[in-house]
């Protein structure tokens, strides 16, 4: 279905916004200096964490309080490596929160299709038209290409007719390939 | 050429769409004159010449006006900026995915309190905990036993940690099969066999479409992150070449053009690798060993650019907080020795003996699926070997982290203050010199624990991936090989160094260790590992080592692992020829055309058809056949395409006519043109022929027709026309001698004799 590719298309453009914006806006959190000292006469390993930027990772501004004193303190911070860090948690946010709004929307509607969709055809139109539909459409020929399948009789152009439409296509083509993965193993076995 | 291949002007969906509104879209796609069927073969020749016919008409209309020069310089640009959207969206998925599984890894132990979406890394790097043994731990992120009963530790907190963990991981996997199953079938395995085919030019249709771009990318969060043992760069792949495929519908130079649209889909290929291990030259690379089928050196230069575009764009994106573009990115500069070369041999034949064993057990299991009941139950399938995995890797601490953290650890050397077992050695009190500078020292008792649950975690990821690769959700398997070969290559690593330190005066560790200096790195014989295993599985040379030395930065470490790389792929093409895609494309039927050498004499005589037990050719005469006589034949046969004759008699051959070409062209006749009825008789000459008045109006078909076909004559040797259907991308040939028609060979002929020759089954062959 074309227009789950448009809105689509408009959801990936909305985290690339997203992410850019929330980039620039660089939480104080956000950055780190890490010193890890290994053991030193009788001071253990330690690791020490700030939230300092580039300029004054060092251990000098980094190590507090300082176990060491005096001329001991240059020979401590030797061993000491001091790495600088970033993150953007404004990123992992909005990502987290986008993937688990599609993976919602997409599970909602698989409920939809399965289970209730069934069961409005049903009520609606009665058993008889329910067999019509049903997924059984006996011997059809094995990679027929789905648009000659559908029928073509449109009697009002509207929206909500072609959309109709749209999806019936989308779930005949879904179904051929249902047919050859699952049932046939023909493809991708 | 006839120019029936170069119209475009007057095609039915030019004529029928006319500006083409909104509303537009949600029609049905009107199939014209020119396209393929789904699962058929495309036509090479046709489609450069179609391209050469465009361009042609471009540049000759650009000298008109100003606005005509400004399309054709548009045109010429459209493949650079379909590049640019390539790697734009490639790396933009690739960096949501690694985010994603990186949370939803977490999920299956935990959860964060103060910011559901932070995962355990995340959730604790604000925290305060300064010394080394607390540095995990951090009151924010709290295990699923903690949250629930408050208790931490005890046989009631594992026990509940433990059934989490595998609903966890159920839940996951269920929801990526169910996904899979009612949206896109299509979006299961791996990708990269039929990518592969495609790119060889088959047409699958909706392989590369939109729903099996977003099916694959939300269920491949959920595969990799229900700790089953499969990877996502063959996935990601298959991702990057959707979003070729996606962005090629927005220029028409692509979308009509299937051979131009192919070397789209090579460079995306290129920008999915390059995303998948942080290694945009690899990425090319490997889209030129493994997936490409035809790889002009413009596609290398636009590949490049592609796969540079999405590294940048992962960067940007930053999923790992530190800059670095993959997991296992390491640093360590440390030499190795010539001596060394033999341990690394040695992980070199394990890593073809591996691959052999996999591809095997793999393609008996992918086989047993499709013949017998197992593949009627793909949904309880999934759940079953999920369901085995989280039981049995939750106990082991190394398999119960995601792949990648194992193979990171494993890569990683030791250094100051690592604490874990497997950095667990004896530190002499005595010694003068830093701890970062680590000298050899005995293993203490963590290092031996953690090599017995290291050879365990072995012998389960051996076992476990046979069964998972090939299952109906997306499965790469890059990450397991790589896990496999780093397990078995830092085992060796560490029995290599406990040797040296032990037996310091045998005469072979003598010059080369000295005590207290750098001697043995066995992080180095785990990247080691890891190359020869994925080279034994997907047999690939050159790309390996350039990813490999891509992901961790050591130009130095280039011969050990060429050393590996190469003995793994002699070791494994001792046992079998084809790696682990060609082996499922061999399984699958699909129509690939393999870049061996065909060495045997047959001639085109013995592979064309009709036999000689077989009804005659069926052909149409150049005037005097009838729109009826057509039909039926249409209807009769099967045949993708009919030979053209002058007549029955003399059966010399003018041309070859498509059965799609044909069926289209006497359905809009019969709609279109007044006067054409069954009895019409239908020519393919430039003149109609000389009939009475009173017959009804004859049908012109020339322009459907190709002049210009292929023959060979019947005593060519077959590795001449092997030859010539692999270099220039034929569909069919037709026989003649002394120019009579005698035969057709068609792809699937030719497949099938080649398969007949090495004693394959030819009946596999399953598509044209």
């Amino acid at each position: 279905m074309q227009a789950a590719g448009g809105v689509r298309l408009l959801a990936l453009g909305c985290v690339l916004v997203l992410s850019a914006q929330l980039a620039e806006s660089k939480n104080s959190e956000d950055i780190r200096c890490k010193c890890i000292c290994p053991p030193y006469k009788e001071i253990e390993g330690q690791i020490y964490n700030q939230n300092v930027s580039l300029k004054d990772c060092n251990c000098l501004h980094v190590v507090e309080p300082m176990p060491v004193e005096g001329k001991d303190v240059e020979a401590y911070c030797l061993r000491c490596e001091c790495k600088y860090e970033e993150r953007s948690s404004g990123t992992i946010k909005g990502t987290i929160i986008i993937y688990l709004s599609v993976l919602g929307l997409l599970l909602l509607y698989m409920v939809y299709l399965t289970l209730l969709e069934p069961i409005l055809k049903r009520r609606l139109f009665g058993h008889s038209q329910l067999i019509q539909n049903d997924d059984d459409v006996g011997d059809q020929q094995p990679f027929a290409n789905a648009h000659d399948v559908l029928s073509r009789s449109r009697s009002r152009p509207n929206v909500l007719n072609k959309v109709e439409h749209a999806q019936q296509r989308w779930r005949r083509q879904v179904q051929e390939q249902r047919k050859s993965v699952f049932d046939r193993h023909v493809v991708l076995s | 050429m006839a120019e029936a291949e170069g119209v475009s002007s007057a095609t039915p969906t030019e004529e029928m769409n006319g500006a083409g509104n909104l509303m537009d879209f949600l029609d049905e796609p009107i199939p014209d004159v020119g396209t393929y069927e789904d699962f058929h073969t495309i036509d090479w020749l046709r489609e450069k010449s179609r391209d050469t016919d465009r361009h042609r008409k471009i540049t000759h209309r650009s000298k008109e006006s100003i606005w005509e020069f400004v399309k054709s310089l548009l045109d010429a640009w459209s493949g650079w900026v379909v590049m640019l959207l390539i790697g734009l969206l490639s790396g933009t998925l690739a960096g949501v995915i690694d985010l994603a599984v990186d949370w939803m890894t977490d999920l299956k132990e935990g959860v964060c309190l103060s910011a559901f979406w932070y995962s355990h890394e995340q959730c604790c790097w604000t925290s305060n905990e300064t010394t080394f043994a607390d540095r995990d731990k951090c009151p924010q992120w709290q295990k699923w036993a903690e949250l629930m009963t408050g208790y931490n530790e005890g046989a009631g907190a594992y026990l509940l940690n433990y059934f989490l963990y595998v609903m966890w991981a159920l839940f996951f996997s269920f929801l990526a099969v169910s996904l899979v199953r009612v949206f896109a079938p299509y979006a299961c395995g791996s990708g990269i066999p039929e990518i592969k085919t495609i790119l060889s030019g088959f047409i699958i249709r909706g392989y590369l479409g939109k729903w099996t771009l977003l099916i694959k990318t939300v269920t491949l969060v959920l595969a990799v992150s229900s700790g089953l043992s499969l990877g996502k760069e063959g996935p990601l792949v298959h991702v990057a070449c959707c979003c070729g495929n996606l962005f090629c519908s927005l220029f028409s130079k692509y979308s009509k053009n299937e051979g131009k649209r192919r070397e789209v889909l090579s460079a995306a290929a290129a920008a999915g690798v390059s995303v998948a291990f942080g290694a945009p030259i690899g990425g090319v690379l490997f889209s030129l060993e493994e997936v490409s089928y035809y790889f002009p050196l413009k596609t290398l230069w636009r590949s490049f650019f592609a796969a540079l575009v999405a590294a940048f764009t992962l960067r940007s994106i930053n999923p790992f907080g530190n800059n670095r573009l993959v997991l296992f990115y390491v640093e360590y500069h440390t030499p190795w020795y010539m001596a060394e070369l033999v341990p690394f041999i040695l992980l070199g034949v394990f890593g073809g003996l591996w691959g052999t064993l996999f591809i095997r057990g793999n393609i008996a299991w992918c086989r047993r699926r499709k013949t017998t009941q197992l593949g009627k139950y793909p949904v309880l399938e999934v759940i079953a070997v999920t369901g085995i995995t989280a039981i049995l890797a939750f106990p082991n601490p190394y398999t119960r982290r995601s792949t990648s953290e194992l193979i990171s650890e494993l890569f990683n050397d030791c250094g100051a203050l690592e604490s874990s077992q497997l950095c667990d050695y004896i530190n002499n009190p005595n010694m003068s010199r830093p701890e970062d500078d680590i000298p050899d020292r005995p293993a203490g008792p963590g290092v031996y624990m953690a090599l017995w649950q290291l050879a365990l975690a072995l012998i389960f990821k051996i076992v476990i991936t046979i069964f998972t690769f090939g299952m109906k959700i997306p499965s790469g398997l890059f990450i397991p090989s790589m896990a496999v070969g780093a397990i078995a290559g830092r085992i060796v690593g560490i029995a290599v160094e406990q040797m040296a330190y032990h037996h310091h005066d045998w005469i072979i560790f003598k010059n080369w260790c000295r005590p207290g200096a750098d001697c043995v790195t066995p992080g180095l014989y785990a990247m080691v590992g890891a190359a020869a295993c994925l080279g034994g599985v997907t047999r690939m040379t050159v790309s390996l080592v350039v990813i490999m030395f891509e992901l961790t930065g050591g130009l130095e470490y280039i011969v050990p692992l060429m050393a590996a790389a190469v003995t793994s792929k002699w070791v494994a093409d001792a046992f079998g020829k084809e790696g682990i895609y060609e082996a499922h494309i061999r399984l699958n039927g699909y129509p690939y055309l393999d870049q061996d050498e065909f060495t045997h004499r047959t001639l085109a005589t013995d592979v064309m058809r009709p036999r000689r037990n077989e009804p005659p050719l069926s052909v149409l005469t150049q005037d005097s056949t009838t729109v009826e006589d057509v039909e039926m034949l249409i209807k009769e046969t099967d045949y993708n395409g009919f030979p053209v004759v002058m007549s029955r008699e003399s059966e010399r051959l003018i041309g070859f006519v498509q059965r799609r070409d044909l069926i289209l062209a006497i359905k809009t006749a019969r709609q279109k043109q007044d006067g054409v009825v069954s009895n019409s008789v239908v020519y393919f000459t430039e003149d109609a022929p000389q009939i009475p008045a009173s017959n009804p109006q004859p049908l012109k078909l020339r322009r459907i027709l190709n002049l210009s076909p292929f023959t060979v004559t019947d005593h060519t040797p077959m590795e001449t026309v092997v030859d010539i259907f692999r270099k220039l991308g034929l569909r069919q040939c037709l026989v003649t001698r002394s120019g009579r028609l005698l035969g057709i060979i068609t792809k699937k002929d030719v497949l099938r004799h080649m398969a007949q020759m090495m004693n394959q089954d030819p009946e596999s062959i399953m598509f044209n």
